[in-house]
């Protein structure tokens, strides 16, 4: 294990992350909109949502990146490999993260809705400006969950050809067959990126003034 | 392009044997997975400080890190040390000790769960410490312990499809390679994904029932 090889799994590191991070915000955006529409009431808007989320946290998140891999090109969007992966964690996670706001959702107290409802907002006011940030907190911790799982789930791109930690880990233990020290230090850089999630998370819960408040 | 997945089902005997792979996988990962993690999290409650951070240690590795990683280190590394696996018995021991890791948290959150006097009202009444386990903390732990558990039951039946990457002849592998064959890959991935799908579901639904029993036959009881 020379510094050579340690810096180059650094570096894949960091794709690792930059994959991870785009795919937990965009993951957000839909999973807002998914766990709105399980909450509405209405059963046009219920049951697509319900059928997505059963969906992509009922097939294996190697199976969906296989999925739409292959789909995209057969419905004529020829884009990169690396848009495809993203687009597949991004789905995956929307639909964990979906589920997990509506619990969120769920528990807003029933009162301060009324509240703003009282006080003259409207529907799309109370939902953006009192039940989405209330939502938001009761829900931090399990998105810092969601966070560790999607950066351990995004050593699956790794099989559709993209150049992270786990593909540059597995080039280079063939290369070098020196599969022991390198996997391993793979998976402690993924454990060091994860126990950072972790305290972040645990420090920004704590300045958020907990997450039961 | 004709999209057709009636090609994949008329190789129905090859997908019978992936799947059979991939359900010994699962029930035999979950079986040793729960026994094992039981083990960890008696031991670690009841063996002293010690072996405690010794094993939590060992636990936060292998959950905080892709289970893909630890797959490729026993498969490719294991040879280095002696440790020649086929990909089956490989994947085996790769997803029992990724779920025994799980589990024992499960069961660590179920002991902590149980309320400190019942435990102590039996050793008054004279229990050993193992009876006390056995007939005291463990029933009550298991209402408590059932919803994670089958969750997590879930989590590794999807866990199991990244053992096609090591070449282990399950459901992903088997039924991609009839895709490729075919030339009717996306059909071949559309055809998995229902079946891993329909299996969750099932799952899903026969744990909230068995949560359900387990409910109702606490309250009979009490």
């Amino acid at each position: 294990m020379t510094l050579k090889l340690f810096t180059l799994l650094l570096q894949a590191a960091i794709s690792t992350v930059a994959i991870s991070l785009i795919s937990i915000a965009v993951g957000f955006a839909i999973a807002i909109l998914i766990s709105a529409a399980m909450i509405s009431k209405k059963p046009i808007y219920v049951f697509p949502a319900r059928l997505f989320v059963s969906f992509f946290r009922g097939v294996p998140l190697l199976v969906q990146l296989l999925l739409i891999y292959t789909l995209l090109p057969v419905i004529g969007l020829n884009v990169p490999s690396i848009v495809a992966a993203i687009v597949g964690m991004s789905l995956c996670t929307a639909a964990y993260q979906a589920e997990n706001l509506r619990g969120g959702f769920e528990s807003v107290p029933r009162g301060l809705i009324e509240a703003a409802e009282v006080t003259g907002l409207n529907p799309r006011q109370t939902f953006f400006r009192i039940r989405v940030p209330i939502a938001l907190r009761l829900t931090f911790p399990a998105l810092i969950n969601e966070a560790i799982m999607i950066l351990k789930s995004s050593s699956l791109v790794s099989v559709v050809g993209i150049i992270e930690l786990t593909k540059m880990a597995q080039d280079l233990a063939s290369s070098t067959y020196l599969p022991i020290p390198i996997f391993a230090t793979a998976g402690l850089i993924y454990l060091v990126i994860n126990s950072a999630v972790a305290l972040i998370g645990r420090f920004a819960e704590r300045s958020l003034g907990g997450a039961s408040t | 392009m004709i999209f057709n997945p009636a090609i994949i089902l008329e190789k129905l005997p090859e997908i019978g044997s992936g799947l059979f792979v991939t359900l010994i996988l699962w029930v035999v990962g979950i079986a040793g997975g729960v026994a094992a993690g039981f083990l960890v999290a008696t031991t670690r409650r009841f063996g002293g400080r010690v072996i405690n951070i010794g094993l939590g240690a060992l636990v936060e590795v292998l959950r905080g890190t892709p289970f893909l990683i630890q797959v490729f280190l026993l498969y490719y590394g294991g040879p280095f040390v002696g440790l020649m696996l086929d990909p089956i018995p490989c994947g085996l021991i790769a997803l029992t000790v990724y779920a025994a890791a799980y589990y024992s948290e499960i069961f660590r959150a179920g002991y902590a769960a149980v309320p400190p006097g019942h435990v102590e009202a039996a050793e008054c009444l004279g229990l050993s410490r193992w009876q006390a386990i056995r007939r005291i903390q463990v029933p009550e732990m298991a209402l408590i312990v059932l919803p994670p558990a089958v969750n997590l039951a879930v989590i590794l039946l999807k866990e199991s499809a990244v053992l096609s990457i090591i070449t282990v002849p399950e459901l992903t592998a088997t039924v991609s390679a009839i895709g490729s064959q075919q030339y009717a890959f996306l059909e071949a991935i559309f055809v998995l994904a229902v079946i891993y799908w329909a299996i969750v579901e099932a799952t899903g639904r026969l744990g909230r029932l068995a949560e359900n029993r387990l409910s109702r036959l606490r309250i009979a009881n009490a």
